[in-house]
């Protein structure tokens, strides 16, 4: 017996050292293959002789902004109707759980067709900014719902109570006391959802197009983001660069995750913190 | 508008209560006198708790039940279509078994009834969180710590502070949903010498477990069993000479 708990022991150290060394040879390889490419015309230039990033580095902030403006109110709007308006419980409540799941679970590149079929065929805009950054809204929303609604759900009723027998009404109720209580753990997924924007590759092959030199003139201009140059420098001839293209990707995305958890903590002291 | 003026008596009459088809109160008849403590008091699941939460309605809330009966508070009656439940709930004030302080400042608790009611000037606010926590007998121990966390007061404290949160609403009933039953010998006492303060001003009904609390400070006592009310009378009179079988019973701490 307790030669097989030893066994399953190392069984397990040898699973997390298999993990751990996969996550490093990819950081590590994108490193050396692609700091020394990364220069101010990679990160700046204006994209003629060399090849630069920064149509798409705009590509990426205009595709976030419009993916968050769109599928954050929606989304929390949604969760505070679920939580607070009918419960959690019920058919209704049941259908749209098992949607959002589903929904989530989607691969990406079935909303990038759906975005195709939509706003590039049916609506006529051709490749556009916009067309993908509201099929990027619709991709992230089931995920903003799901985690807004287990933050409403982890406010304890005792203070929704408490606010109600004070004479509250139901929306005060909602804005002053439940939300602020877990607006913490509502941003952090927020700026989660934002990570999967900013990684997303599938989506938008089908939707802004592949425009890599040139920043959007519009939003109904045809574009690149930061994944998609990556794809695209490594297809035609560029393995350095997509390199560094990943740096900047990784670096991004290290920057988002630890923005949550620093904003996260944040909220979570200055609703809960100063205690003394 | 039904203004809550004049004498706070409660009354009920001919109260039912269901959930769903369990039906939690039987035919109850009840008329509370103003300015005294009334304590409810009977085994778990007697239905003291959820009769109680009829008087600022938070009954409303729950799903699935129904109530019958008459509910006079000053003689408003409070599940009238005009009463606005708002209003109700800021006149009939309620303290929780387990202190709920919202995860805010000290000063925010205190302010957020009156806030709620249109009251945003500087120093009116001050004025009322100040006395708010003198009525609470906490402002000694809070006041140089008002902007900090309530969070972070012991259970003893919080559970003032809700009372004093509740007085920031100036009430003319409170109801207390077993306020002690967390907390030490110490806090206790600290409340049950609050309530002998407050009902000066303020009709109070409490709801409790312990039968020395009620012999301590309350006025009149009611006993329930099984959703009926048993027994009502001078607090004196049920711990003496009950008149009902049952209440004896209970009281001798024979079951329940």
């Amino acid at each position: 017996m307790k030669r097989l708990y030893s066994i399953l022991k190392y069984i397990c150290i040898i699973a997390l050292v298999i993990s751990l060394i996969s996550l490093l040879a990819v950081v590590a390889y994108v490193l050396i293959n692609g700091v020394d490419k990364l220069s101010f015309d990679l990160l700046f230039g204006d994209y003629t002789d060399s090849p630069s990033i920064f149509p798409a580095f705009i590509g990426t902030l205009q595709l976030v902004g419009i993916a968050s403006i769109i599928a954050v109110p929606i989304g929390i709007a949604s969760a505070i109707f679920l939580v607070e308006y009918t419960g959690n419980k019920g058919r209704f409540v049941k259908i749209v759980q098992v949607a959002t799941e589903t929904l989530a679970g989607i691969p990406s590149i079935v909303y990038g067709l759906f975005g195709y079929l939509i706003f590039v065929v049916a609506f006529g805009w051709g490749y556009s900014i916009l067309g993908g950054g509201i099929t990027l809204a619709i991709m992230i929303l089931p995920t903003i719902v799901r985690s807004t609604q287990e933050s409403l759900l982890s406010v304890q009723n005792g203070l929704r109570e408490g606010s109600y027998a004070l004479g509250a009404s139901k929306v005060r109720t909602i804005f002053k006391i439940v939300l602020p209580s877990c607006a913490g753990g509502i941003v952090t997924s927020i700026i989660l959802a934002i990570g999967r924007v900013v990684s997303e590759s599938a989506v938008l092959i089908l939707t802004i197009g592949m425009v890599v030199n040139k920043v959007p003139e519009s939003l109904m201009s045809p574009g690149a983001s930061l994944a998609l140059d990556i794809y695209y420098f490594a297809s035609h001839g560029y393995p350095a660069e997509a390199s560094a293209t990943a740096v900047v990707l990784l670096v991004f995305v290290i920057f988002l995750n630890l923005l949550a958890s620093f904003v996260g903590k944040m909220i979570k002291k200055s609703t809960y913190g100063d205690t003394k | 508008m039904n203004e809550f003026i004049g004498n706070m008596d409660i009354i009920a009459k001919n109260c039912n209560l269901f959930y769903g088809d369990f039906q939690a109160l039987k035919n109850i008849n009840i008329e509370i006198p103003e300015k005294q403590v009334t304590a409810f008091i009977g085994p778990s699941g007697c239905g003291k708790s959820t009769f109680l939460k009829i008087f600022n309605r938070m009954n409303d809330l729950v799903e699935g039940c129904r109530i019958e009966g008459d509910f006079r508070i000053g003689g408003v009656d409070i599940y009238d279509k005009e009463t606005d439940v708002n209003l109700l709930r800021k006149n009939v004030g309620m303290v929780f078994q387990k202190p709920n302080p919202f995860p805010m400042s000290i000063y925010d608790n205190i302010a957020f009834a009156p806030r709620t009611f249109g009251i945003t000037k500087k120093s009116e606010l001050d004025e009322i969180v100040e006395q708010s926590l003198r009525r609470a007998s906490i402002w000694d121990e809070v006041k140089d710590r008002l902007r900090k966390n309530a969070l972070g007061m012991s259970g003893g404290q919080q559970q003032r502070l809700c009372i004093a949160r509740s007085l920031a609403a100036s009430p003319k009933v409170l109801l207390m949903d077993e306020p002690t039953s967390a907390l030490d010998p110490i806090s206790t006492g600290k409340i049950e010498e609050l309530m002998e303060e407050l009902k000066k001003d303020i009709t109070i009904v409490i709801v409790t477990h312990n039968m020395q609390q009620a012999t301590r400070i309350a006025d009149k006592t009611a006993f329930f069993l099984l959703g009926e009310l048993v027994e009502y009378g001078n607090t004196d009179d049920i711990f003496t000479s009950p008149r009902d079988e049952r209440t004896e019973r209970y009281i001798t701490g024979r079951f329940g």
